[in-house]
């Protein structure tokens, strides 16, 4: 190409050899290249950011308000996000020492498996320990497991799936033995009152 | 005179078809094309059962777009609940059953759709395995190789998103977990899940875009990149069972390979033998067995999606099991499952660097060594191995004792088969140099 260039360059004007490239004009092309390519990055933007998430969508998924002022000690309650159910459990002081009781029967006593939020690993799987909160779904199956808050000898109270019979504590970590592999699942959340939830969003802003 | 007895001899149709080949040639070079891919295209004399599989695909890929065609006028991707009401199946879903059950001959051109699917992979995979052991893909194929590559990532891509079309719980949930495979990738990979689904599960707007993807944007592709695979293989000429460049010995008259027959007619016929082979199979597939057992199409496919309830196993469709395998084989870093997507991603991008690893002093398995037959050998059974892992459970052999961390079995024979699979390929260098080979003819043995 550069060859032909030139020798077609040297046809026209011999007496220049050195001005064999057009330096003006490689300029000039250069410029207009970098112009086109920018606009055709920009007119990429209108298609890639066609494929995020519509607002039809983003409202249908926006994080929910929950008040837990009315969940009595003890006792829970169900919120919605997302199209499924959350879990919002109000633990006493018994109900959190109880916690500690069954390490050994469970499968992931630690919570290692990223089932939950980094800053709901310790007091029980939650960022205040007195209030747990979790999507009640089964990690088998994806049933909803019933609460079953009685203690006996051989139960510290948490809950049962009706489908296979997987069991979980009060943590939502899931004992050995059950057709669950994992722990329930902690959703992103964090308080905007003492007594108000924002699930959907992390401590630090981040849906 | 002898010419104007020939003249008169000829029939009127014959000269109204010289007349228009004529017309068209001034104006398009039809007789010119023909003759370089076709009647003047020399292919070595010496092609064996192996080289079925690249005309197959192209046969495969037109009952593909054909069959497609006709699924798309009955079809409707909307993933939402039918008449409106909250838990029926899927709007999606129903036209599927509406094609299997009301729609004229639906069911045929449906199953012919989904078994085309699968035997796709089936010649892909032969035809494959053909480049590789006659080393098709080495100087100066590299390119068609490169090509095939291509063809190769787009069939997947186009398997894995026709797949969530008929919306049904491996449809769905199968979508769920490759989409969340991109969320593993670090910094960006929630924000680009996100924007692969279009919503924050899998659902309505990921069906829609999955189907344009699906009927549009990869078939083009595929088009793409057959005809450049074409171009590129009828520029260079094909390989042969003997890897020998039958362009070395022409006739020295009329510059035609000693070694060449034209494709056409010679070519056509034998590769339709191969066609009317094919067909027998994949009508018996498509009249007794669709479903092929659940390999062709899963029995949770004909369960309607519900994001509520994951399947107890979810296994990719048989073509993709091997990397699903390297996928759940990998253990993973800290929480962090993206080495094993890394490792899958690898698994299959791999065969593209072939043409770059292979020392070897002669391109046909043929002419290798014991040394490279172990290893070829070695791949194929963890590939088989793997494939078979990938659509079973993790602890479907149970668990090795306390000494080994109660570790799953076949996730463990997995881990091994995981090793070998690449090792066939970065040792590559080392022992197609090191294997000693025998001497190649000069010419092609027949």
């Amino acid at each position: 190409m550069s060859d032909n260039h030139s020798d077609k360059h040297q046809a026209s004007s011999q007496s220049e050899p050195s001005a064999s490239v057009d330096i003006e004009k490689r300029k000039f092309l250069i410029v207009t290249s970098a112009v086109g390519a920018l606009g055709c990055a920009a007119a990429a933007v209108p298609f890639v950011k066609s494929m995020t998430p519509s607002e039809r969508a983003k409202a249908a998924g926006a994080p929910v308000e929950v008040d837990i002022s009315k969940v009595a000690p003890g006792e829970m309650m169900v919120a919605e996000y997302r199209g499924q159910p959350v879990w919002i459990i109000h633990r006493t002081k018994e109900m959190l020492d109880k916690l500690n009781h069954h390490d050994t029967q469970l499968k992931d006593p630690k919570s290692e498996v990223p089932q939950q939020q980094e800053y709901c690993k310790e007091n029980g799987r939650a960022i205040k320990a007195e209030y747990a909160v979790m999507l009640g779904t089964c990690t088998h199956l994806g049933c909803s497991p019933n609460s079953r808050f009685d203690v006996t000898p051989d139960w510290d109270g948490g809950f049962v799936c009706p489908c296979h019979g997987s069991k979980f504590d009060l943590a939502g970590r899931v004992f050995q033995g059950s057709p669950a592999p994992t722990n329930l699942v902690v959703p992103k959340y964090h308080y905007l009152t003492e007594t108000t939830l924002l699930i959907g969003v992390d401590p630090e802003g981040k849906a | 005179m002898a010419n104007k007895s020939t003249a008169e001899k000829k029939s009127v149709l014959a000269d109204v078809l010289e007349g228009t080949v004529n017309w068209v040639d001034e104006r398009f070079p039809l007789t010119s094309n023909v003759k370089a891919h076709l009647t003047e295209y020399y292919a070595p004399k010496n092609f064996n059962f192996w080289y079925f599989f690249g005309s197959l695909a192209m046969l495969v890929l037109v009952i593909q777009i054909v069959t497609g065609i006709f699924l798309t006028m009955h079809y409707k991707p909307d993933a939402s609940p039918l008449d409106g009401i909250l838990g029926n199946p899927s709007v999606a879903f129903a036209s599927v059953e509406y094609i299997m059950r009301d729609v004229p001959w639906g069911y045929v051109i449906r199953y012919m759709h989904s078994t085309g699917a699968s035997m796709f992979f089936v010649v892909i995979y032969l035809h494959m395995f053909r480049g590789i052991i006659y080393s098709s893909y080495r100087n100066p194929r590299e390119l068609i190789w490169l090509f095939g590559m291509g063809i190769f990532l787009a069939l997947m891509g186009e398997a894995f998103f026709g797949y969530l079309l008929p919306w049904g719980q491996m449809s769905y949930w199968g979508a769920q977990v490759i989409t969340s495979l991109f969320g593993t990738v670090p910094l960006i990979g929630p924000d680009l899940m996100e924007w692969l689904r279009g919503d924050y599960l899998v659902g309505d707007a990921t069906l829609n875009r999955f189907f344009a993807f699906h009927v549009i944007a990869l078939p083009l592709v595929l088009l793409g990149l057959v005809t450049a695979h074409l171009i590129a293989l009828h520029e260079v000429g094909s390989n042969n069972p003997d890897g020998v460049e039958i362009k070395k010995t022409k006739d020295k008259k009329t510059g035609i390979p000693l070694d060449g027959i034209p494709f056409h007619p010679y070519y056509t016929v034998k590769d339709m033998v191969g066609v009317v082979v094919f067909l027998i199979v994949f009508s018996a597939i498509i009249f007794f067995a669709p479903e092929v057992g659940g390999y062709f199409l899963e029995a949770n496919n004909f369960v309607p999606a519900n994001p509520l309830v994951t399947p107890s196993h979810i296994a990719p469709t048989w073509y993709f099991t091997p990397y699903y395998s390297i996928l759940r084989a990998v253990p993973p870093i800290g929480v962090s499952q993206f080495p094993g997507v890394v490792a899958m991603g690898l698994s299959v991008v791999v065969f593209a660097f072939l043409p770059w690893l292979d020392r070897g002093a002669v391109k046909s398995i043929r002419y290798r060594g014991t040394l490279y037959k172990k290893w070829l050998f070695a791949f194929v059974v963890s590939f088989l191995v793997l494939g078979y892992l990938g659509t079973v459970p993790a602890d479907k052999f149970g668990q090795f004792g306390s000494w080994l961390g109660k570790a799953d079995i076949a996730t463990v024979i997995a881990r091994v088969f995981t090793v070998v699979y690449f090792a066939f390929f970065l040792l590559m260098p080392w022992y197609t140099k090191r294997d000693k080979t025998l001497p190649v003819p000069e010419r092609v043995t027949g």
